[in-house]
């Protein structure tokens, strides 16, 4: 059974469609990324899942169940885009209550603390926090119970490196014990290693979904290929190759991807008039903009 | 269950934001100020001065009530949107119901608390200053005991603003507006449609319908004090008798349901 499956979901406020036609389907252990500018539709399509917001077409299922029923509530977690705890609350109590709401007792609840580093703090008040530790009360609720289903909307925002390393560990060990996560974000960089796929929602609807490698096949975005020789030889190379010279000993190239090896082969033809070759593959903000500015959508 | 749970937090959330002292400071001192100012006239009468201290602090419960009822309400809905909480409470296996439900505990744990001491307090006073002699309990549980559901009614309609409002901001405004027109506005209101009606047609039919429409005014003429006392208090009081204290009684107990019914569909109304 799938933790995920939504099925050309549709949402409308008025005549405006915020989601349209959306299908994505996500398995036990996958970790998602789902990316998109501010209003393209990731918080309403998270919120839609919870079952916090109705919609018009379309069908979601939430491990099997309708969402928002008891069942799909109960091994669901959530972290909202921007959430404040009160202030006048432990950490350890905000926690302790969310734990009771789960039927979890108060034990799992102190190791979860530990777990996301705010063992140390727990008893402090919540309004004490910085920003990195109120977002690790949030994690640390949202993997209470161990959850089937994992939504993180915007998690690292306002997160340190190394808050956000830790953050990956956690999401990396919750994916491992089998749960299914799906992370928005801006925070694109990040996200190029540490997560299984990549989806893409621009006005409301999915444009890319799929593991990195594959969009780059898709995208056909040119690769760089940067060439460094010595001042002398520099003419000379780039003549040979077609390139365009970026300074005294640096000559630029671009070729797409099924040209990759055939061009890295004819560097290395020049033999010693080489010194070094910096191969670099279109970035995820490069492809994000690519697939961000494409009208036609996947299903 | 979940009720449970959120009761639970909004008391420990109350307590620590000053929310329980407050609600019992406000009635301690009032109790105290109209206990002491009404034993000057309690001699003079012959009556018992708990029951006149009673009559006092009615009076000042019909607006002090609503007012801490509607202070401790108005934050529910709107203050947990603002935050991002109620999305994320609602994630969680409970329903909006429960939620509401919870939080009303919680608010008529700290009601019932703060009206408790000030009566308290009254009574001590009355005990310390005139001995036990003659003094008549009754009239102070039986206030005990409106006063509760005239303060649900309120927790209720502070509820029901806080859905509508949607803002923290606007609910807390809106309160006020809404417990000067119920509370206050309202009585004016009957008095001056009195006066310009002069005993015919509004006076014998609307007027009664109106006085019983009215929790705070049901919650009045229950508390009325026997004929003895009448002379002391003034304004509606003197005109009510002539309603069963049956429809009041309907009055104020159906009241907290109703209000609180309304929230619960205001509530479900809400989008996260």
């Amino acid at each position: 059974m799938s933790a995920l499956i939504i099925s050309r979901a549709t949402k409308q406020y008025g005549s405006d469609e915020v989601v349209r036609n959306v299908s994505l389907k996500i398995e036990a252990g996958e970790r998602i990324a789902l990316l998109g500018h501010n209003g393209a539709g990731k918080t309403t399509l998270i919120k839609m899942i919870l079952g916090l917001t109705p919609f018009e077409k379309g069908k979601i299922e939430v491990l099997g169940t309708a969402p928002g029923s008891k069942k799909a509530r109960s091994s669901i977690g959530f972290l909202p885009e921007s959430v404040a705890f009160q202030g006048a609350l432990s950490g350890r109590e905000q926690l302790h209550h969310f734990a009771r709401l789960k039927s979890m007792t108060m034990g799992k609840a102190d190791d979860l603390l530990e777990r996301v580093g705010l063992g140390s703090a727990a008893d402090r008040k919540i309004r004490t926090y910085s920003k990195g530790m109120r977002q690790r009360v949030g994690l640390a609720q949202a993997i209470l119970g161990k959850p089937k289903l994992v939504l993180l909307d915007e998690p690292t925002s306002g997160l340190d490196p190394i808050s956000r390393h830790e953050f990956y560990d956690i999401v990396k060990d919750l994916s491992e014990a089998g749960a299914a996560v799906l992370l928005s974000s801006h925070a694109l960089t990040e996200m190029e290693t540490r997560t299984d796929r990549i989806a893409i929602l621009r006005k409301g609807r999915l444009v890319a979904n799929d593991k990195i490698s594959t969009l780059r096949q898709q995208a056909a975005m040119p690769i760089v290929v940067r060439v460094t020789t010595s001042a002398k030889k520099v003419e000379q190379v780039a003549g040979e190759l077609g390139a365009r010279r970026v300074n005294g000993k640096v000559v630029e190239l671009t070729c797409l991807q099924n040209e990759k090896v055939a061009t890295l082969s004819r560097i290395t033809d020049l033999g010693d008039l080489i010194r070094d070759v910096e191969v670099t593959p279109a970035s995820l903000e490069e492809l994000y903009r690519h697939f961000s500015s494409i009208e036609q959508e996947v299903i | 269950m979940g009720s449970i749970t959120i009761a639970q937090l909004e008391l420990i959330v109350a307590r620590r934001n000053m929310w329980v002292a407050t609600s019992v400071f406000m009635m301690a001192l009032f109790s105290v100020v109209l206990t002491l100012a009404g034993g000057a006239t309690a001699g003079n009468l012959g009556v018992d001065p708990l029951s006149v201290a009673m009559t006092s602090i009615t009076t000042l419960s019909v607006y002090l009530v609503p007012l801490i009822a509607l202070l401790l309400s108005f934050d529910a809905i709107a203050g947990e949107l603002e935050r991002g909480t109620l999305a994320l409470n609602l994630s969680y296996p409970i329903s909006r119901g429960e939620i509401l439900l919870g939080k009303f505990l919680a608010h008529f744990i700290i009601m019932a608390f703060a009206i408790a001491v000030g009566l308290g307090i009254s009574a001590l006073l009355v005990v310390w200053r005139h001995g036990f002699v003659d003094l008549s309990f009754a009239p102070m549980f039986r206030l005990y005991l409106t006063a509760l559901p005239l303060g649900a009614t309120f927790l209720g309609i502070g509820y029901l603003i806080s859905a509508l409002a949607r803002q923290p901001g606007v609910a807390s405004g809106l309160v006020i507006i809404v417990w000067l027109v119920l509370v206050v506005l309202y009585d004016l209101g009957l008095l001056g449609a009195l006066v310009a009606d002069d005993g015919g047609y509004f006076t014998n039919t609307i007027f009664p319908v109106l006085l019983l429409a009215n929790p705070a005014d049901a919650f009045r003429l229950l508390n009325m004090p026997e004929i003895s006392v009448t002379a002391l208090t003034s304004g509606l009081n003197a005109i009510g008798p002539g309603i069963d204290k049956t429809w009041l009684l309907i009055s104020l107990l159906g009241w907290p349901i109703l209000a609180l019914f309304l929230a619960w569909i205001a509530f479900r109304k809400v989008e996260t």
